[in-house]
C-alpha cells in the first residue's frame, strides 16, 4: 500500500499505456477476424486451411513472436507497433475460429427468409448474419480481451512500457508491493473490458434479453 | 530480412552446438521443464477432473479455476512466485505447474462428462462396477478430449518455458533473454525460431495424437474425415506467453 | 397374421421343470425427487420361463419398474424379490451381471468390437477373453448375424443389427432372467418384425424369463405370454393373455390403448369352399383356422 501511495502516478500512466497498446489489438482482430471468418464459413475448404494456419500461429509462444515481427515487418523491436501486432496476430488466430462458428450458428432458415423477403446479400450480411452471429461472436470477443490485456505484460521484457513494467521493476528491484499492483491492475483492467464487453453485447442483442430472464429462475430453483 | 540471416548464421555456427549453453542442452532442458511440469499438473488435476465429469458434482470449481486462471498475467505469477522463492528452478516450475493445472482438469472434466450418460449407464446395468465404468467406458471414450487438454497444457507450458529463464539459467528462453541483455538481435531472434520451432513441432505431434485417439474409439477405418469433429473443444483460451 | 401368431404362442411355451426364475414385484413404488409417482403399489408375479409384456404409453412407468429389477432404480418404498430372495440383499453389480438387459438403443459400447461387446460381461466375469471372444462369435450366429461382423465397432452396423449384438451380449452370461425395455423401438417396422421374430425363435430354444417393455400393443400380443397393460403411474389396468385381454378388456382405457373396436381386429369367420377363414373388419382375410 505504501509504495502505491508514492507511486501512483506512474500506475496510470502505464495503465493508460496499457489500454493504449490492448484496445487496439482488441479492435484490429475484431474487424480482421469477422470478414475472414465469413469467408472460412461459407468456403468450407479454403475455411479449413485458414483455420488450421490460425491453429498453427496460434501455437507460436508470444514472447518469441515479439522478437520475430519487427523483422518480417522491418520496424523497432521496442516500439508499440511491435506490440499491437503481435496481440493482434493472437486475437485473430483465436478469433477467426469462433467467427466461423458464429456465423455457422445463423438458422440457415432464417438466412433464406431475409433473401426471399428482398435482402440483397449485403444487407443479408448486415441485417442478419452480423446481428445474429453477435452471441456466439461476443464470448470469443471477450476470451480475446482477457487474454489480451494479459499478455500485454510481456511487452515489458522487451521493453515496451506496460502495467507489465511494474511487473519486471518489481522483480528486478524486489519490491512485492510493485508487482502485486502490477498483477491486481493487469486483472481490473482485464475484468472492466470484460464488464464493458458483457454490457455492449447486451445492448447489441436485445432479443436475447427474454429468454435470459426465463432462464434465471428456472435455474435457481433446481 | 538480413537479420534473418543472421539467426540463421548464428544458428548454423558449430560453437553453438556444443557445451553447456549449446542448442541441444537447451532444448532437453526445455523440453524437461516442460515434461516435469505437465507431469506433475496431470498427477494433481487429472484425478480430480475425472471424479468431477464422473460424479457431475464441483463443475462450478472447474469453472472458477478456469476463469482465475485466465485473468492471471502469467509474468506476474512468475515473479510473484520468483520474489517469494528467489532465483532458481522453483519459481518457474511452480508457475508452470499452476498454468497447466487448468487445462488439464477441464480436458479430463469435460471429456468424461460428455460421454453419452447412455452408454455409461448401459455398461453399469450389464454389470460394471463404478470404477469399471471409469476406466474401461469413460476414460477410453474421453481419451481425445483428455488429451487435448494435454495438448493445451503442454503448448501452454512449452511458451511460458521461456519465461523459466528470466529468474534461471534455463531452457532456450536464456538465448532471448541473453540477446536482449547484450543486444544481440541475432542470437535472440535465433532463440525465438528455436522456441516456435519446438513448440510447432509439439503441437503438430499432440494433433496427431489426439486424432489418432479420436480414430480409435470410432474406430471406422473406412471413414476417417470426421473423426474430430463432434468432439468438446477445450478451450485454449490463456494468454501464450 | 396376428390371429396365427396368437395361436402359435400357446404352443411354443412348454412347462418348464427344475430351475426357477420368478421375479416377483411386492407393492412397488417410486416417486423421483419433484415429480409425482412414477409407479405406485405395483405387484405382479412373472413366472418362471415365461415372458411377460409391460405395455402403456410413454411415461407410464415401464422402464422404471423393468430398471428396478436389476437396482438400476431403487424403489421408494416395496420389495422386488428373485426367487424369494429381496434383490436389496444382492450385491447390485453381481445382480446385474446375473441378468440380461436390453436397451432401446442397444447400448453397446462403442470404443469395443462388436465381439468385445458381447464378450464383456463373461470377461467381467474372470472367464479367459479368448473364449469368451468363441463363445461371442457363436452367439452372433445365434441372433442371425454373420461372425464376421463380430470385428466391427458398433457405429459400423445398422439399427437393427446393433440391437442382435444388444440381445447377444443380454444372453452371453446365460442369465435366467432377461429384461427388455423396448428393444425393438429404434427400428423401422420390418426390420422389427425381424427381430421379433427372432426373439420368438430364440425364447422356445432358450426359455428364458422375459420381462419386456414396449409401447405397442401388437408387439406386447406378439410377444408375451402374459401381457400388463399399465396407465399413468404404474397403476395395472389389465393383465392378462393376449386372448384375454383382447377378447375381454377390463374397460374403456384398455379397449381404446388395444384397439379392441379398430377395424382390423374385428375378425370374423367366413366359410369358403368349406374352410374356415378368418377375416377383419376391412374384408381382408388373415388366416386359416386349423381343421
Ligand atoms: N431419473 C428420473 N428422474 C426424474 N423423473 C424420472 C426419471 N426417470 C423417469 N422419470 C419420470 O417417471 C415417469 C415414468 O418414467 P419411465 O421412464 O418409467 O416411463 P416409461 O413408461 O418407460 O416411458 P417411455 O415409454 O417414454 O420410455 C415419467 O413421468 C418420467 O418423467
Ligand atoms: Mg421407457
Amino acid at each position: 500500500m505504501n509504495w502505491l501511495t508514492l507511486n501512483w502516478p506512474q500506475v496510470i500512466e502505464l495503465t493508460r499505456d496499457h489500454l493504449l497498446l490492448s484496445a487496439p489489438a482488441i479492435v484490429l482482430s475484431v474487424l480482421l477476424a469477422v470478414p475472414i471468418g465469413r469467408l472460412a464459413h461459407r468456403r468450407p475448404r479454403l475455411g479449413g486451411a485458414v483455420l488450421g494456419a490460425a491453429g498453427l500461429l496460434y501455437a507460436i509462444p508470444a514472447l518469441p513472436l515479439l522478437i520475430i515481427i519487427p523483422v518480417l515487418f522491418g520496424i523497432p523491436l521496442r516500439s508499440p507497433a511491435t506490440m499491437i501486432i503481435a496481440l493482434t496476430v493472437y486475437g485473430l488466430a483465436l478469433l477467426v475460429r469462433t467467427a466461423a462458428d458464429a456465423f455457422g450458428s445463423v438458422d440457415p432458415r432464417v438466412r433464406e427468409a431475409a433473401v426471399a423477403v428482398g435482402h440483397s446479400p449485403l444487407g443479408v450480411f448486415w441485417r442478419v448474419d452480423l446481428p445474429l452471429a453477435v452471441p456466439v461472436l461476443l464470448a470469443g470477443v471477450r476470451v480475446v480481451a482477457v487474454s489480451t490485456v494479459s499478455l500485454v505484460t510481456i511487452g515489458a521484457l522487451i521493453g515496451v512500457p506496460s502495467l507489465g513494467t511494474l511487473l519486471t521493476d518489481g522483480f528486478q528491484r524486489g519490491i512485492p508491493a510493485e508487482v502485486a499492483t502490477g498483477v491486481i491492475a493487469t486483472m481490473a483492467l482485464a475484468l472492466l473490458f470484460d464488464a464493458l464487453l458483457i454490457a455492449a453485447g447486451r445492448a447489441l442483442t436485445p432479443w436475447t434479453a427474454k429468454r435470459r430472464e426465463r432462464l434465471l429462475p428456472r435455474a435457481e430453483t433446481t | 530480412m538480413n537479420l534473418f540471416l543472421d539467426a540463421l548464421a548464428w544458428l548454423a555456427d558449430p560453437a553453438h552446438w556444443t557445451g553447456p549453453g549449446g542448442v541441444p542442452t537447451r532444448v532437453l532442458q526445455h523440453l524437461a521443464i516442460t515434461f516435469a511440469a505437465v507431469t506433475a499438473a496431470a498427477v494433481l488435476a487429472f484425478p480430480a477432473g475425472v471424479l468431477i465429469g464422473h460424479t457431475r458434482k464441483g463443475a462450478g470449481l472447474v469453472g472458477a479455476i478456469a476463469g482465475a486462471a485466465r485473468a492471471i498475467p502469467t509474468l506476474g505469477l512468475l515473479t510473484l512466485l520468483g520474489l517469494a522463492l528467489g532465483i532458481g528452478l522453483g519459481a518457474p516450475l511452480l508457475a508452470l505447474i499452476v498454468l497447466a493445472v487448468p487445462s488439464v482438469l477441464a480436458g479430463a472434466y469435460a471429456g468424461v462428462q460428455n460421454v453419452d450418460p447412455e452408454v455409461t449407464g448401459a455398461a453399469r446395468a450389464i454389470g460394471m462396477s463404478p470404477r469399471q465404468v471409469v476406466f474401461q467406458v469413460e476414460i477410453p471414450l474421453a481419451a481425445p478430449v483428455i488429451i487435448g487438454g494435454l495438448r493445451a497444457a503442454v503448448l501452454q507450458v512449452v511458451a511460458t518455458a521461456t519465461l523459466a529463464a528470466y529468474t534461471a539459467d534455463f531452457g532456450l528462453g536464456r538465448y532471448l533473454f541473453s540477446g536482449l541483455k547484450s543486444r544481440d538481435y541475432a542470437e535472440m531472434l535465433a532463440g525465438a525460431l528455436l522456441v516456435a520451432a519446438l513448440a510447432l513441432l509439439l503441437e503438430l505431434l499432440l494433433a496427431a495424437a489426439q486424432r489418432i485417439a479420436a480414430q480409435r474409439i470410432t474406430a471406422p477405418a473406412e471413414d476417417t474425415a470426421e473423426d474430430t469433429a463432434d468432439l468438446p473443444e477445450i478451450p485454449r483460451e490463456k494468454e501464450r506467453v | 397374421m396376428r390371429f396365427g401368431s396368437l395361436y402359435r404362442l400357446t404352443v411354443t411355451v412348454l412347462p418348464m421343470s427344475g430351475e426357477v426364475a420368478v421375479i416377483e414385484f411386492e407393492s412397488v413404488s417410486k416417486t423421483y425427487p419433484g415429480h409425482a409417482a412414477a409407479v405406485a403399489e405395483f405387484s405382479l408375479v412373472v413366472p418362471s420361463h415365461r415372458s411377460v409384456v409391460l405395455v402403456g404409453s410413454s411415461g407410464s412407468g415401464k422402464s422404471t419398474l423393468l430398471r428396478t429389477v436389476n437396482r438400476m432404480v431403487e424403489p421408494t418404498s416395496g420389495r422386488v424379490l428373485i426367487d424369494g430372495e429381496d434383490v436389496r440383499e444382492r450385491d447390485p453389480v453381481a445382480l446385474r451381471r446375473s441378468i440380461g438387459y436390453v436397451l432401446q438403443h442397444g447400448g453397446l459400447l462403442p470404443h469395443r468390437s462388436v465381439l468385445d461387446n458381447i464378450a464383456t460381461v463373461p470377461v467381467l466375469n474372470g472367464i479367459a477373453k479368448r473364449e469368451a471372444r468363441t463363445a461371442a462369435s457363436e452367439l452372433l450366429e445365434r441372433v442371425g448375424l454373420d461372425p464376421k461382423l463380430g470385428r466391427r465397432y458398433p457405429g459400423q452396423l445398422s439399427g437393427g443389427q446393433q440391437q442382435r449384438v444388444g440381445v447377444a451380449r443380454a444372453l452371453a452370461a446365460d442369465p435366467e432372467i432377461l429384461l427388455m425395455d423396448e428393444p425393438f423401438g429404434a427400428v423401422d417396422p420390418i426390420m422389427r418384425r425381424d427381430l421379433q421374430e427372432e426373439l420368438l425363435r430364440l425364447q422356445a430354444e432358450l426359455h428364458k424369463t422375459i420381462l419386456f417393455v414396449t409401447h405397442d400393443v401388437d408387439e406386447a400380443f406378439l410377444l408375451g405370454d402374459e401381457v400388463v397393460v399399465l396407465r399413468e403411474g404404474g397403476v395395472i389396468a389389465q393383465r392378462g393373455t393376449p386372448a384375454e385381454i383382447l377378447g375381454a378388456p377390463a374397460d374403456d382405457f384398455v379397449r381404446d390403448f388395444v384397439g379392441a373396436d379398430r377395424a382390423e381386429r374385428e375378425l370374423s369367420i367366413m366359410d369358403i369352399d368349406g374352410r374356415a377363414v378368418a377375416v377383419d373388419g376391412s374384408g381382408r382375410p388373415v388366416g386359416v383356422l386349423a381343421p
